[in-house]
C-alpha cells in the first residue's frame, strides 16, 4: 500500500499516541497486509496474526498496566484498530473483540475477577468473546431467551447465542442471560464469564459470510452449562446496563475499524488512479475520478475526526456517551461503505476481481453497518438522546 | 556492558516532506523526523548484545531540541536513556563540528562499545563515526556484519564486510563499531515499550555543558558551506522486459550490448 503524503490528524494526538499509531501501521503494512487476501480466501482464523499482535502487546492495549496491560485509553485503542483495519479487517477484529468481550469484566468486575482473568487476556494467551445476540434477539437484545437459573453456589445456563465473533476460538465467553424474567425489562439480564471448554457448551456452527471471512462467527449452544456464582459480573439484573455501557465504549472501535477500511480503500484507489493509464493519461487526471477521490478523502477524514472527538468525549465521562458512540459508528460505517464502493468504481473492472484489495474492503465494510447495533439502532440511540432531552 | 548508540533524527523518507531553507540547508523544524534507518540497525545490534551479555544501551543524539520526540522511538525499542546535545549555537554544524560535539559528549561517559550506523539518509557523509573514534582514540571497527564481545577479557571481535568476503578484526574495549544492515532488521517497539518510554530520561546538554568553547563549533566554525542545491534529474523512462526467462535474457543482453555496457 502507498502511504499518502497527507498527514492525518496528528495535531490532537500525544507523542506516545503518534508513535503507537505509526508502530501499529508499520507492523500492519509489513506483516498483516501481505496476509489479508489469503486470510479472506481461506476463511481461516489467522492464528499467526493473533500471535503477532500478542507479541507486540497490541492485545494488551485495553487492559490495566497492573495486570500486564498497556493501559491505553479509548482513543489509543481506536488508533490501533484503525491501523490494523486499514490492512485487514479480520485482523483488526482480534483486538476489537478482545476489547468488546472484556468490557463487561473491566466495567463491572470485582478486583478479584479482574486479577483472575485479565493477565491471560492482556498477554493474548486467552481470547474473549461477547455473547449477547440470539436468533430471536438481535436489535431487541432485551428479548433474549437464554436463561440462568440459580442452583446453590452455581448458575445453570441454557440457550443459544448467534453471530458470536470469535465464538469458536475464545477461551472465555461473556454470556448475557435472563436471571429474572418477571423483573422490569431492563433488569432481567445478568452477565457471566463462561470458561470454555466446559460441559454443555458447544459450537453449533460457523457462518459463511460476505466479509470478515477469517473471523469465525459462531452459533453457541449452552445446555445445562454450570457456572459458579463467582463468574457473575456485577449484581443480578445488572446485565442490560453492563451491555449498554459496553457499547458506549465498543462502538467507537467499530467506527475505528470502518475509518481504517475507508483509509485503506482510499489509498489503494489513489495509487491506482496515479498509475492506471487510459486515453493516454493517468485516470487520476480525469476530473470524474479525481472528484471521487477528493470526496473519499474528505469523508474519511470527517468520520475520523468525529471518531476521535467521540473517544475524547466518552473518555471524559460525558453523560451522553451513548449518543457519541452511536454517532461515530453511524457516520464511520456509512462512510466506509460509500468510500469502498467508490474505490471499486475507480478501479473499474479490476475493482471487481480479487487481484486488488478493494472488493474485499467493500465486502468487509458492510459489516460495520450491521454489527454492534445496526445503523438503524444507532439512529434510534441518537434520536432518543436528542428528543428525550428536557431542554430540547 | 554499557553500549552507546549514536542516533540521528533525519527527515522521514515515508513523508517525503523535507524542505530546504533559503541557505540550501535542510529546514529541520519543517521536516517530520524519524530515527535514521541505519542507526536503528545499530540500536538493534546493541539491544541484542545487551540481551545476551547483560547491561544497558544509551543513545546519544545531536539535534534541535524537538528531537526528543524522535528519540522516544529509540527508547521505546529498548534503550535505557538518551542524551540530547542541543544548542542553538550548533545550527549549521559541519561534519567536523558534529564529530567534536559527539566526542565531547562521549568523553564524560563510561562505555564498552559505541555503535553507529553506516551513514545518515540525509547527509550521507558516512564519516562522523570514524571522526569520533579518531578524536577519542578508540579502536575503529567498520562495516560490521557480526559483533562478538568478550566482556570478561575486555575484547571484541568483529567480522568486517569486504568486497570479497570478510575480515576478522579484534580490538580491546572500549571500541567504536560501525554497523551494517547484515546484523539484522530493527525490531518494532512493543506497545508497552512505547508507554514505558515516557518515563525514561532524556538528558539535555548544551555546548557549554560539554565544556566546548562557544564559537568553536556550529555554523560559525563550519569548515564546509552549502553553496547550492538542485534536485536530481528525473529518472528516465524505464523499460520493462516481459516474456519467458529465455526471451527476456536475450532481450536484456541485446539492450546492454547496444548501450555498450557489456
Amino acid at each position: 500500500m502507498v502511504l499518502l503524503s497527507t498527514s492525518s490528524a496528528a495535531h490532537r494526538l500525544t507523542g506516545d499516541q503518534v508513535l503507537l499509531r505509526d508502530t501499529v501501521r508499520d507492523l500492519a503494512d509489513a506483516r498483516i497486509a501481505p496476509r489479508a487476501a489469503e486470510i479472506d480466501r481461506s476463511g481461516e482464523f489467522p492464528e499467526d496474526i493473533r500471535q503477532l499482535l500478542a507479541e507486540h502487546d497490541v492485545l494488551a492495549l485495553p487492559f490495566p498496566v497492573e495486570h500486564g496491560g498497556v493501559g491505553g485509553d479509548l482513543l489509543t485503542i481506536c488508533l490501533a484498530i484503525e491501523q490494523i483495519a486499514r490492512a485487514c479487517t479480520t485482523s483488526s477484529l482480534i483486538l476489537a473483540v478482545q476489547d468488546l468481550g472484556s468490557l463487561p469484566l473491566r466495567l463491572g468486575g470485582t478486583p478479584e475477577q479482574i486479577a483472575r482473568w485479565v493477565p491471560d487476556l492482556a498477554s493474548g494467551k486467552t481470547l474473549i468473546c461477547f455473547g449477547l445476540t440470539e436468533p430471536e434477539a438481535g436489535s431487541d437484545a432485551a428479548a433474549m431467551r437464554t436463561r440462568a437459573l440459580r442452583d446453590g453456589d452455581d448458575y445453570v445456563l441454557n440457550g443459544t447465542k448467534r453471530f458470536i465473533t470469535h465464538g469458536s476460538v475464545a477461551g472465555l465467553v461473556t454470556v448475557f442471560a435472563v436471571t429474572n424474567p418477571d423483573a422490569p425489562r431492563h433488569q432481567r439480564l445478568s452477565c457471566f464469564i463462561v470458561e470454555v471448554p466446559t460441559a454443555g457448551f458447544r459450537v453449533a456452527r460457523l457462518e459463511h459470510k460476505m466479509g470478515i471471512r477469517g473471523s469465525p462467527t459462531a452459533e453457541l449452544e449452552l445446555s445445562d452449562v454450570r457456572v459458579s456464582a463467582a463468574n457473575r459480573i456485577g449484581a443480578e439484573g445488572d446485565g442490560w446496563s453492563l451491555a449498554m455501557r459496553t457499547f458506549e465504549r465498543s462502538r467507537p472501535g467499530i467506527a475505528a475499524q470502518a475509518v481504517g477500511i475507508a483509509q485503506g480503500a482510499l489509498e489503494a484507489a489513489a495509487a491506482y488512479a496515479r498509475q492506471r493509464k487510459q486515453f493516454g493519461r493517468a485516470i487520476g487526471e480525469f476530473q470524474m475520478i479525481s472528484a471521487m477521490l477528493a470526496d473519499m478523502d474528505a469523508q474519511t477524514e470527517a468520520a475520523r475526526q468525529l471518531l476521535y472527538t467521540a473517544c475524547e468525549v466518552i473518555e471524559s465521562g460525558a453523560p451522553d456517551a451513548a449518543r457519541w458512540s452511536a454517532m461515530c459508528k453511524l457516520v464511520a460505517g456509512d462512510t466506509a461503505m460509500r468510500v469502498t464502493t467508490d474505490a471499486v468504481q475507480v478501479f473499474g473492472g479490476y475493482g471487481y476481481i480479487d487481484e486488488f484489495p478493494v472488493e474485499r474492503m467493500m465486502r468487509d465494510a458492510k459489516i460495520t453497518q450491521l454489527y454492534e447495533g445496526t445503523q438503524q439502532v444507532q439512529r434510534l440511540v441518537i434520536a432518543r438522546a436528542l428528543l428525550g432531552r428536557a431542554d430540547a | 556492558m554499557h553500549i552507546v548508540v549514536l542516533t540521528k533524527p533525519v527527515p522521514d523518507p515515508a513523508a517525503a516532506a523535507e524542505r530546504l531553507g533559503p541557505d540550501g540547508r535542510l529546514d529541520r523544524a519543517a521536516s517530520p523526523a524519524v530515527v535514521n534507518g541505519n542507526d536503528e540497525y545499530a540500536l538493534e545490534a546493541a539491544l541484542k548484545l545487551t540481551a545476551e551479555h547483560g547491561g544497558e544501551v544509551s543513545i546519544v543524539t545531536m539535534a534541535p531540541s524537538g528531537a526528543a520526540d524522535t528519540m522516544r522511538k529509540a527508547l521505546a525499542m529498548g534503550a535505557a536513556r538518551g542524551i540530547l546535545v542541543t544548542d542553538p549555537a550548533l545550527e549549521g554544524s559541519c561534519v567536523r563540528s558534529t564529530v567534536q560535539v559527539l566526542a565531547a559528549a562521549l568523553k564524560d561517559m563510561t562505555f564498552d562499545l559505541v555503535l553507529a550506523g553506516v551513514d545518515s539518509s540525509d547527509g550521507n557523509g558516512g564519516v562522523v563515526a570514524a571522526g569520533v573514534a579518531a578524536l577519542l582514540r578508540l579502536p575503529y571497527l567498520s562495516n560490521a556484519a557480526r559483533i562478538e564481545p568478550d566482556p570478561d577479557a575486555g575484547r571484541v571481535s568483529v567480522r568486517r564486510l569486504t568486497a570479497t568476503g570478510y575480515d576478522l578484526l579484534e580490538a580491546p574495549m572500549p571500541a567504536l563499531i560501525v554497523c551494517t544492515q547484515v546484523l539484522g532488521e530493527p525490531r518494532y517497539p512493543s506497545l508497552k515499550g512505547i508507554m514505558g518510554a515516557r518515563s525514561k530520561e532524556i538528558a539535555s546538554k548544551s555546548v557549554a555543558d560539554l565544556g566546548l568553547e562557544p564559537g568553536a563549533v556550529g555554523g560559525a566554525a563550519a569548515s564546509t558551506k552549502v553553496i547550492g542545491s538542485t534536485k536530481p534529474p528525473a529518472r528516465g523512462a524505464t523499460k520493462v522486459v516481459r516474456g519467458s526467462a529465455e526471451e527476456g535474457a536475450h532481450e536484456i543482453v541485446a539492450l546492454l550490448e547496444s548501450r555498450r555496457l557489456i
